[in-house]
């Protein structure tokens, strides 16, 4: 009897097979009609087998190690609980950090599962259409796993108690809502560059890695865990980036000036969203892996660069905007932190003053700017606290058509003055904080004509709280808006020192710590 | 020539990969990071089966190194002998 044993699959064979070879060319329905959107943004595609994963994952591997990565997230997610994790802690002050975090990021994760689940479907190959399947599905996971992660923190703290309705709309979270809906409001391969490319390979690595590395320096292990977790599938994510690009520009050279464009547009939209990143890097972690500057010299100006010298063969060029980051790396985290200091009375999460070691480190991490132009603005903000007139600006702020971020950025040139552009569009006035969100906007006005902007939807008395009536002479029009955001003031956000948070963190961690 | 780099979260596992990237990398350099590992090398990198299977004693795929990975950098290139990570310029 023959016993010869068949030989397992080679790594390729097993691709091809469990891939290649479930794609199939329709007979009895014209191949435009099955995928009606892949040509109208322009790009020429001549061959989609010629793109392929090169980790070469497949279906039944990809559930085998996700399956494994949940295991290992709840194993840690239940010993964080059972030890009561969020009091191990370095400083209750990191919480609002987490608070920035599980406020935005979910539905950013789940509208990036609405997205490649929509390219899954509409693009021609099957290489991609596996590939934007899994990192749906990744997505998915990710959304879950961190709105599972809120109820870790917000049994104890104020602020995320309605995370999905404030993600709807209180005014800085419209910044990271309407980055990704622009994303997934674009055509598919926009999409793919924008979010794939732009997002995750050029940026992502400044989100989580120094973040989340920093979440674990600071004790934090529910984030550190879901973060990393997240991570593990990013670099297939960043992946599927980079050969997107490749083919792309290697299918026609008439594609260069298209995915040109996009790149440079999701670059500077990606630095603006990060901003706030910035800001939580150098001011919200109590303990500190690495300056926000320093992070982007890393992750930026040298893994970045490798990469665009690397797709410099094909013609693509450094973004202009690059330029201009060089110059902001030195001041956009102060300048946000500035900004939600000011606007204490209108988030969801509390604000400090950095203490004098913290003012000695920021001067350290950033000798050419905060000496100069911050540290006395802080010195001034804690001398004004002191007399009891804790310094708030009680305006709302005027938006960034694009980015829909306050105008809180200074000329590239003159760190005292601040960025404005305007434009004149259908007969209406709009603003911008930078060159480049002008020219985005001039690019395609009808679409940036739609933005929803918190601020003016605020004064067309849209954001009161229900049953509010806005006539009446007693009318409080920031209560209302409160109100109707779900925020208690004062408790849920304001000043740390003094708050619920602070009180409640020093109680507990004391009955944690000893038997009174 | 760019490094390209490899981010691992530190744990029981990734110790091996860091290993047995040392032995097949000579140029590797090795940045401790909290909770985490990268490790760069100039051009390109190469992870070995082999070399897996012998440092921890018993039969590897690479893909189960997914399960530990942060974070990498160049173009990726695996099969079942090897995992490879290089820039082209």
């Amino acid at each position: 009897m023959d016993m010869s044993v068949k030989k397992k699959l080679g790594l390729k064979e097993k691709y091809a097979l469990m891939t290649r070879d479930l794609g199939w060319e329709p007979s009895y329905e014209k191949h435009e009609d099955v995928f009606p959107l892949i040509h109208y943004e322009g790009l020429k595609i001549h061959d989609w087998d010629k793109w392929e994963d090169p980790f070469r994952l497949t279906m039944d591997s990809y559930w085998k190690y996700q399956a494994e990565k949940e295991r290992k997230l709840y194993a840690i997610i239940d010993a964080y609980n059972q030890n009561n994790g969020h009091l191990n802690v370095t400083d209750a002050r990191y919480i609002n950090a987490m608070k920035i975090f599980l406020s935005a990021v979910p539905s950013l994760e789940y509208n990036a599962h609405r997205g490649f689940a929509r390219l899954g479907r509409h693009m021609a190959g099957v290489g991609p259409q596996v590939a934007c399947q899994m990192q749906a599905i990744d997505e998915l996971r990710h959304a879950q796993t961190q709105i599972h992660a809120i109820s870790n923190y917000n049994r104890f703290y104020n602020g995320i108690h309605d995370w999905k309705h404030m993600n709807d709309r209180l005014w800085y979270l419209s910044v990271p809502k309407s980055f990704f809906e622009d994303a997934c409001t674009c055509g598919p391969f926009e999409y793919i560059i924008a979010i794939s490319f732009s997002f995750e390979y050029v940026l992502t690595n400044l989100v989580f890695v120094p973040f989340v590395s920093g979440a674990a320096y600071n004790g934090d292990m529910g984030t550190m865990t879901f973060g990393f977790s997240a991570q593990s599938d990013e670099a297939r994510h960043m992946t599927l980036g980079l050969e997107v690009i490749k083919f792309m520009l290697e299918q026609d050279p008439d594609n260069l000036p298209i995915v040109q464009k996009w790149i440079d547009k999701w670059t500077w939209r990606g630095v603006r969203l990060l901003t706030i990143v910035a800001m939580m890097m150098d001011y919200m972690l109590p303990k500190r892996v690495m300056s926000w500057k320093e992070a982007w010299e890393i992750y930026f100006e040298e893994n970045g660069m490798s990469l665009f010298k690397d797709l410099a063969r094909y013609g693509i060029k450094v973004p202009d905007c690059v330029e201009q980051i060089k110059k902001e790396k030195h001041h956009i985290s102060h300048q946000a932190w500035t900004t939600f200091y000011a606007a204490a009375p209108m988030t969801n999460f509390h604000t400090w003053l950095p203490n004098e070691d913290e003012l000695d480190w920021l001067s350290e991490k950033y000798p050419e700017t905060f000496d100069t132009y911050y540290r006395p603005r802080f010195e001034f903000f804690r001398e004004q606290a002191e007399k009891g007139e804790r310094f708030v600006n009680p305006n709302l702020p005027q938006l960034c058509q694009v980015c829909q971020i306050p105008m809180l950025f200074t000329e590239p040139d003159e760190p005292t003055q601040i960025a404005y552009r305007q434009v004149e569009h259908g007969g209406e006035k709009y603003h911008f904080c930078s060159d480049h969100c002008q020219h985005i906007f001039e690019d395609e006005p009808e679409k940036y004509v739609e933005a929803w902007l918190p601020v003016h939807q605020i004064m067309q008395g849209n954001c009161f709280a229900e049953g509010d009536d806005p006539t009446a002479p007693d009318f409080d029009p920031i209560a209302s808006v409160l109100k109707y955001w779900h925020i208690v003031p004062g408790k849920d956000n304001g000043d740390f020192a003094g708050s619920e948070d602070e009180k409640n963190f020093a109680q507990w961690r004391g009955m944690a710590t000893s038997n009174q | 020539m760019s490094d390209v780099f490899i981010a691992l979260q530190t744990n029981e596992e990734s110790r091996y990969i860091v290993e047995a990237l040392l032995q097949d990398n000579p140029n590797a350099v090795v940045d401790e990071q909290p909770a985490m590992v990268k490790i760069n090398v100039p051009g390109s990198l190469v992870l070995k089966r082999e070399t897996m299977e012998e440092v921890t004693g018993r039969a590897y795929d690479l893909q189960e190194m997914q399960i530990h990975l942060i974070t990498l950098s160049g173009h990726v290139d695996e099969d079942e002998d090897e995992f490879r990570l290089a820039w082209n310029d």
